[in-house]
């Protein structure tokens, strides 16, 4: 495929994209969260049509066009996010969409001996072919969807981390079966953040950032780490970061004493001063939207507390986390932080509505008051209290959430990906008022999938990886070569 | 790859132009202004396409039966008659509101129309005051309700299964309770204070008229109501607000059982009974109703006033219907093709909203 553009309303996902794959290679795929790994690999199994460039198969040009046309051609994609049917059988599942069938009636005991076949191949013959895909652990469902891609014949196969849920021995596995695959001139694309894998299984390389192709054709094996890493992080676009503030020496307001959650993080402790801001750098999975989730008690602890001001917070009711002072703007700003179909006013005061009202009665002219003089204040456009937030970009969305914690006064505010899906104005000042509410003394915690913006906007920086916290430090100390080099090592231990 | 920066340097914009470029939103987000669909999508204009509907049946009803209809009794009578699903419709639009459903409406009815008429609170009655009968149909139905809401809410059962359930056993009790026997209220201050009028308006309008105005308050105009459809329209990121949603849910249900025992008390003064049969398909009216009404039945927008507009909308079509010797079974017919219009209606709007 050469010069593959995607764009989304807003976003361009893909901006340049060139790759060639060839018969029998596992050319593996790398870049940071946000790269465009995951869109490009949609743009191969036709599930977004790009708006410019060509895909070329077998040197015809091609058009994918539908899910089913790329099959067609022998492309089968295993997904990051699985996607088998619960309901339905392991055998159901390998074959949905091309069950084995005569005169229309689906032929099933063929299909379950075929499945049994493929999952021994892959090495998990205990796998049964009749079981409910609903009761098999994550790994086992790797297996079936592994077991699904082949059972098409394909050509190429595409693979989104898989190795992602698997242990070390079921890695093992599935990089036989990768070998053994392109033994037949299947091609494979691998994408996986660890490097280790890369070397291991690899033929070639090529790196995407920001869209783009930035090298292709590289050679997995003997191109040097710091090589990948550099061009992996080099940017195009720089953000323009407000000046740190200095943090006076007080009690910490922020305090998590090993905070742990079953199968998610263990043993997190850290604490924010008033006025700092502290960012966790991880990867998508390394369990950073889990700790602030944690934190705000949307999450129940397994172990370990939260304080704020030396006070216990009590654990897995929002509702007590906000009465501490605790504001979260979380992840998916649509789906968990706005009523979309509600006015912006609605929105902002949804935190607050006790002060707005008087023995139930709402002040409604008190709440529309206060959310315009927020609306000002943030630069929210356009403008309008009754405006129904669907309507705004992500950016002023994002601002939006922003008011509702400003007005109610937290002490600590947790942000998880504040600038997601934001241009990169609103950026700026999303930053500009990060750094407003720490001079009020607001102690904030910063996720985010961007390295640079971790380092840009915290005071310190926690790296995560496996689930831990594997350094802790101030963020002049590190730069983004650092903290990668410490995700994948973390990653790969 | 150059022409690829430019595009990139199109959708960003530049960071110095940001402080006053965030924008209008791209492609005519805001719901646009004017023609039919654009008034039809603003709540009033949503009742006026409601009281447009209800004036056209007026109309029709004048043509049809003349005077029969268009008298001062007939209007009463209609009201009258609406009063005691109207009740329970304003409740149900908080359900539907919250982004639940309650099946069991017509059943706790039943259930509350039955345990305060049995012979035991019927002597107590007699031996205090007929307000005992009251308590007991609103406090069933307040129990009834609570059921409902903490199964639902907490014990994270869908509502439609759970107010299924209730369904069934609620009408079950009632007729063990009742004994499939009808039950004559004999507190004759109980039908005189209910069955009465107040200045030529019946007393069971003027409740209705006064649950529907305090629902309309409670809906528009407290912290309730902002929860409750902050609830319906994003249970997550209500709370992600700090809003207990449970606890907010389960009040819905309850909310909605004191209507149920509330209409229960009406439809006993009405009818001087108390049995197993009142409030049978009450649950369909009731949301019927409150769906033509403009509640959305995903959750997150209620309309008090549609929901009592719609609650007219339907009486009235039975009575033009009866007054011109129309039999039940084409009422029925001509409801379902007003629920589909309805709802068509409400898709394209919505629609309209969203692009």
């Amino acid at each position: 495929m050469t010069n593959v553009v995607k764009r989304f309303p807003g976003v361009v996902a893909l901006g340049g994209v060139d790759l060639e794959v060839r018969p029998g290679e596992v050319h593996c795929l790398l870049g940071q969260n946000g790269a465009g790994k995951s869109t490009l690999i949609k743009v191969l199994a036709g599930v977004h049509e790009p708006n410019e460039g060509t895909i070329e198969w077998a040197g015809e040009p091609v058009s994918l066009h539908h899910p089913q046309a790329a099959m067609d051609l022998g492309v089968a994609t295993m997904y990051q996010e699985l996607d088998l049917v619960e309901g339905l059988t392991v055998a159901e599942n390998i074959f949905l969409g091309h069950e084995p069938t005569r005169l229309g009636f689906s032929q099933r005991t063929s299909a379950r001996r075929a499945a049994a076949a493929l999952l021994a191949r892959l090495g998990h013959p205990e796998i049964s072919p009749s079981a409910e895909v609903g009761t098999l652990s994550a790994a086992a469902c790797q297996i079936v969807s592994m077991a699904r891609a082949l059972s098409r014949d394909a050509r190429l196969i595409i693979m989104d981390e898989p190795s992602a849920v698997l242990d070390a021995g079921e890695v093992d596995q599935l990089f036989r079966v990768i070998r053994e695959v392109t033994a037949q001139d299947v091609a494979v694309v691998y994408i996986s953040h660890r490097l280790e894998e890369i070397r291991e299984v690899g033929d070639r390389v090529t790196v995407l950032k920001d869209g783009r192709t930035v090298a292709t054709g590289l050679d997995a094996k003997t191109t040097p780490t710091q090589e990948l890493i550099r061009l992996m992080t080099g940017r195009s676009i720089e953000y323009v970061f407000p000046p740190k503030a200095e943090i006076a020496d007080a009690e910490p307001v922020l305090q998590v004493e090993h905070l742990s959650r079953t199968d998610e993080f263990s043993s997190v402790s850290f604490e924010v001063r008033p006025g700092e801001v502290v960012g966790l750098a991880g990867l998508v999975g390394s369990g950073r939207s889990e700790i602030v989730e944690t934190i705000f008690g949307a999450r129940k602890a397994t172990s370990g507390t939260v304080r704020v001001g030396g006070r216990a917070v009590r654990g897995g009711s929002v509702a007590a986390a906000v009465a501490a002072g605790i504001g979260l703007c979380p992840e998916e700003r649509k789906s968990q932080a706005l009523v979309l179909d509600h006015s912006l006013a609605a929105n902002i005061t949804l935190a607050t509505l006790p002060r707005f009202s008087r023995g139930g009665l709402l002040d409604g002219r008190a709440e529309v008051e206060s959310a315009e003089e927020l609306l000002e204040s943030l630069d929210v456009r356009p403008r309008g209290v009754h405006r129904e937030s669907r309507t705004l970009s992500g950016g002023n969305q994002q601002k939006v959430v922003l008011a509702r914690w400003l007005l109610r006064g937290c002490k600590v505010l947790l942000l998880d990906e504040p600038t997601r899906g934001v241009d990169v104005g609103a950026r700026s000042e999303i930053y500009a008022l990060i750094r407003r509410l720490t001079d009020e003394g607001v102690a904030v915690v910063v996720v985010s999938s961007e390295i640079p913006e971790v380092l840009g906007l915290s005071n310190r920086v926690l790296v995560l990886a496996d689930r831990t916290v594997r350094h802790e430090g101030p963020a002049d100390e590190l730069d983004e070569h650092a903290v990668l080099d410490i995700i994948l090592k973390g990653d790969a231990a | 790859m150059s022409a690829d920066v430019t595009k990139v340097d199109q959708t960003g914009e530049p960071a110095a132009a940001a402080g006053t470029a965030s924008g209008p939103p791209v492609g005519g987000a805001a719901p646009r202004a004017g023609g039919l669909a654009g008034f039809l999508s603003g709540p009033a204009g949503r009742s006026a396409g409601l009281v447009l509907a209800l004036v056209l049946l007026i109309a029709v009803g004048v043509i049809t039966a003349g005077d029969r209809f268009a008298s001062p009794e007939n209007a009463l009578t209609i009201l009258r008659l609406g009063s005691v699903i109207g009740v329970v419709s304003v409740g149900m639009t908080f359900v539907i509101s919250g982004g639940g459903i309650d099946l069991s409406v017509g059943a706790i009815v039943a259930l509350s129309s039955v345990w305060a008429t049995t012979v035991a609170t019927q002597t107590m009655a007699a031996n205090y005051h007929w307000i005992v009968m009251v308590f007991a149909a609103i406090l069933v139905g307040a129990v009834c309700g609570l059921v409902n809401g903490v199964l639902i809410a907490y014990g994270r059962i869908a509502p439609f299964i759970a107010t299924l359930a209730m369904l069934a056993a609620a009408r079950g009790l009632a007729e063990i309770i009742a004994k499939r026997r009808t039950q004559i209220i004999r507190e004759r201050g109980f039908i005189d204070f209910f069955g009465g009028s107040v200045l030529g308006i019946p007393v069971l309008v003027i409740m209705f008229a006064i649950i529907a105005a305090l629902g309309w308050v409670l809906l528009n105009r407290t912290t309730f109501g902002r929860r409750t459809l902050a609830i319906g329209g994003n249970p997550e990121a209500a709370r992600l607000a700090g809003i207990r949603v449970q606890r907010q849910t389960m009040y819905l249900y309850v909310l909605l059982g004191v209507a149920c025992g509330i209409a229960a008390v009406m439809i006993m003064a009405r009818t001087t009974t108390g049995t197993s049969t009142h409030g049978t398909l009450y649950e369909l009216d009731a949301i019927a109703a409150v769906v033509i009404g403009g509640t959305l039945l995903s959750g997150g927008r209620g309309t008090v006033v549609g929901t009592v507009l719609g609650v007219l909308i339907f009486t009235t079509l039975t009575n033009v219907f009866t007054l011109n010797n129309l039999d039940t079974s084409t009422q029925a017919v001509a409801k379902g093709a007003i629920i589909v219009a309805a709802v068509l209606l409400q898709q394209r709007v919505s629609r309209t909203r969203s692009t």
